[in-house]
């Protein structure tokens, strides 16, 4: 039985989908763009559809399609060391583009690469461009090496953005810039945000309401693919934080493959993406033992929110910005370290775990690093994982299971003062 | 070091080879004795080196260990499938390698090279570590304007690391410093390009490689006495090799037994992409003007088309065809590091190009600790006769 708000995002999405699959006959027009950094307010003020390829690729992953379009990919000539949502995407595309719902994407209209936070954009989108024959525009946006956004990095974003990004919607719309819809989309968002952010701290509760990780990639749904900023993203937020407020007046654990967890023996933080191709598998490995997840740093790969930051529609393109710019995977290392340590202690949890996928360099060059620098500050046990996106060729359910089984003994050892013995 | 005593080509490049396989920085350590201002490692591919020198630092190219280094704490910083430079150079600095070093920049290469520079400043606080965002945009009032904000705030921090302050002149001079140095360079890649048996690019990759590890105006003597050496050597004469451009090897260098391989299986090397920060600007820097906006425009409009650049106009692998027509190469070899995201994500790309104007090509990866190169030589031994098989029809 699906809760209210499951149903909303499901009808959601497949509105969104049915309408990129009608574009031929209704004339609306698609932007390819990317979950960090994504644009989604100024893209819709436009009246213009988003399409996500990396959503695309993990709904592959969910869906069992990602090993044969990887393969396509790599007889095209693709490495086996690179991005396997790239090589997802590719082989998608050769293979006749037909999104998750099964019906055919259209061709972008325009391709929109937000660089935030991840090289490989910039070759994905290359890599895209010589695809298809449409405009591309590039916003560059800075990565937070010291620690901070500067002025420098705020205003170059911004021009960008006038000067380039805009110019060009308008072109491809026939519609000029209109700063007041654009407002208006950003006070939704902000709207919307709030409500997230409650669902997301809600995990504070003993026993937490949701699982921050797993069901957290439901909740940030609408919120980092095509729904900010509009009524229906504020609507979906508003009915999720009456369930799970509900939840929490009746002390219910979270949701899980298997039904509701009655017992909630561990509370971990987790840092990396999932595993997409065994999902539910993977989920489950963690249910099993009675682990819930509380917090995790993957939730906020589409926009860091818990720290204050909401969209200002009194600054609509510097709040664009920021937003892109502090996006998880466009945070320093120490700020990295510095927000596991915070949702360690925070969220009371007994450990985290990293789940560091081969695919992604943005993610997992120097996670082991982040192990230790995160343990010798909060004095609670991490656990490193290993594993991939979307190709199933790298997730050893044996192996992953033996060692979330070790970690979870290891956190029970501690618990009875094993450890210090 | 007196590169003018050396009377042969292969010996002078011999000790080009111990001195900057020495990971301790021997000409470092030598200069800091000398010298008050900061010495400054940088990542591989482009720094600008110019601004350093102006302010009195000492740039420094640091391009990770090679297959005469044991890693023993690096490996702990990184899981198997990622590249072999980051966990050579953290192991260089936590072993004291680097502890001559007063900070390290680290360009926007990939993803690995930017969270290296956080894993920097966590162990190495005090010292002067800084992520050099250059622009993907290249116009000058966007991407040029930001840049040039980014080269004032790296001016300040060279500053507050005992740097001389910005100085306009200063940096006019050491402009015309490198144009001499980079002439140099490219001087030499022609002469490789003309006659090759007199270059050969294992000894060329070692001359250049100790450029970047000592002060440029020692490099531009090194590269001086080499040039004539070389261009001199009558006991060098022309053999049957294919002629090849060697693509991929930007970041992670090869170990030099495999370019040694190459030339064995029958190659010359005409071209390449090793130790870019050389060859990363076409021309000369002009030195009139505002310097600072000249190293921006440089960087925005005369630098080749890397594979850490967004391509965004141009077509991919349009560049890659011009070098193969210049060098008059007859195939290309891409040889990437395993798990190089730039190159191997381009690679696709390129050889839809190579392959649309008929150029030949193989690939293989290689990592920079390797030490087997059978393999490799059997491929580069047959692409070199199939190029040259192919010729004579």
């Amino acid at each position: 039985m699906k809760d209210t708000s499951q149903l909303r995002q499901k009808k959601m999405l497949a509105d969104h989908f049915g309408r990129l699959a009608r574009t031929e006959e209704t004339g609306e027009k698609s932007v390819y763009t990317f979950v960090p950094g994504n644009l989604t307010e100024l893209i819709l003020s436009f009246d213009l559809l988003p399409v996500l390829p990396e959503i695309n690729a993990l709904q592959s992953g969910m869906r069992g399609k990602s090993r044969e379009y990887i393969a396509v990919a790599e007889r095209l000539g693709h490495s086996e060391d690179v991005c396997t949502y790239v090589k997802s995407d590719i082989g998608m595309m050769k293979s006749g583009n037909v999104g998750p719902t099964g019906e055919r994407l259209p061709a972008p209209s325009l391709l929109l690469l937000s660089y935030t936070g991840c090289f490989t954009f910039l070759k994905w989108f290359e890599l895209l461009k010589e695809e298809y024959h449409c405009p591309i525009v590039m916003l560059h946006v800075p990565y937070q090496g010291d620690g901070k956004i500067t002025e420098s990095m705020r205003t170059y974003v911004v021009e960008q953005l006038r000067r380039k990004v805009i110019p060009l919607m308008e072109e491809v719309s026939g519609r000029a810039y209109d700063e007041d819809r654009l407002k208006e989309a950003l006070a939704l968002s902000a709207k919307a945000e709030d409500d997230l952010v409650w669902v997301l701290e809600s995990a504070k509760n003993r026993p937490s309401p949701i699982d921050a990780y797993f069901g957290g990639v439901y909740y940030i749904g609408p919120m980092f693919s095509a729904f900010r900023g509009t009524q229906g993203a504020v609507d979906y937020y508003q009915s999720l934080r009456s369930e799970i407020e509900q939840r929490v007046r009746e002390r219910r654990g979270p949701l899980t493959p298997d039904g509701e967890l009655e017992n909630e023996r561990y509370r971990v933080v987790v840092e990396g993406p999932p595993n997409w191709t065994s999902f539910r598998e993977f989920w489950k490995m963690f249910a099993d033992e009675g682990a819930v997840v509380v917090a995790s740093t993957y939730t906020k790969v589409g926009g860091v929110y818990d720290t204050g930051f909401r969209h200002d529609p009194e600054h609509p393109l510097e709040t664009l910005a920021d937003y892109c710019m502090g996006c998880y995977t466009n945070l320093s290392l120490p700020q990295r370290v510095s927000m596991l340590a915070r949702y360690v202690t925070d969220y009371g949890a007994d450990g985290f775990l990293i789940n560091s996928v081969k695919s992604c360099n943005s993610f997992s060059a120097g996670q082991l690093h982040i192990l230790r620098e995160v343990e010798n500050r909060v004095g609670r046990p991490g656990g490193f994982i290993e594993s991939d996106l979307v190709d199933p060729r790298y997730f050893s359910a044996s192996n992953i299971k033996n060692r979330l089984e070790s970690y979870f003994q290891m956190i029970e050892q501690k618990r009875s003062g094993g450890a210090s013995a | 070091m007196s590169w003018d005593a050396f009377r042969s080509p292969s010996e002078l490049a011999a000790r080009a080879e111990e001195l900057y396989r020495d990971y301790r920085l021997p000409a470092v350590r030598e200069w800091k004795k000398t010298s008050s201002g900061p010495a400054v490692g940088y990542m591989p591919i482009y720094v600008p080196r110019e601004l350093l020198h102006s302010q009195g630092a000492l740039p420094v190219g640091i391009l990770g260990g090679g297959d005469d280094l044991e890693i023993i704490r690096g490996d702990a910083f990184y899981q198997s499938y990622i590249c072999h430079i980051p966990r050579s150079t953290i192991e260089l600095g936590l072993n004291g390698s680097f502890d001559c070093l007063d900070g390290m920049l680290f360009p926007a290469i990939c993803d690995v090279i930017r969270n290296l520079s956080g894993i920097w400043r966590m162990q190495f606080p005090g010292k002067l570590v800084r992520y050099l965002d250059v622009p993907q945009d290249f116009d000058r009032d966007l991407g040029g304007a930001f840049y040039r904000r980014e080269l004032e705030e790296l001016s300040r921090e060279l500053v507050a690391h005992g740097g001389k302050p910005y100085d306009k002149e200063a940096l006019r001079r050491s402009i015309a410093t490198f144009n001499e140095n980079r002439a140099l360079v490219r001087d030499l890649y022609a002469l490789r390009q003309a006659e090759p048996w007199r270059v050969p690019t294992s000894e060329l990759y070692c001359v250049l490689r100790a450029s970047l590890v000592v002060p440029v105006q020692e490099s531009t003597v090194l590269l001086r006495r080499y040039r004539l050496l070389a261009g001199s050597a009558s006991d060098r004469s022309p053999m049957d090799q294919a002629r090849v451009v060697f693509t991929g090897a930007f970041c992670e260098q090869p170990p030099l037994g495999l370019i040694k391989t190459l030339e064995r299986a029958g190659c010359y090397i005409v071209e390449d992409d090793f130790l870019q920060v050389h060859r990363f600007l076409r021309h000369d820097i002009p030195t009139d003007g505002d310097p600072l906006e000249n190293l921006v425009v440089a960087f925005l409009e005369d630098a080749i088309a890397s594979p850490t650049r967004y391509i965004d106009r141009d077509e991919k692998g349009r560049d890659l065809l011009e070098r193969v027509a210049a060098s008059g190469a007859e195939g290309v070899l891409f040889g990437a590091p395993s798990f190089c995201d730039p190159a191997l994500l381009d690679q696709p790309m390129v050889v839809k190009a190579l392959e649309r104007e008929g150029v030949p090509w193989t690939a293989f990866k290689y990592s920079e600790n390797g030490g087997q190169f059978q393999v490799i030589r059997e491929q580069a031994g047959t692409f070199a006769d199939s190029i040259k098989l192919w010729s004579e029809v």
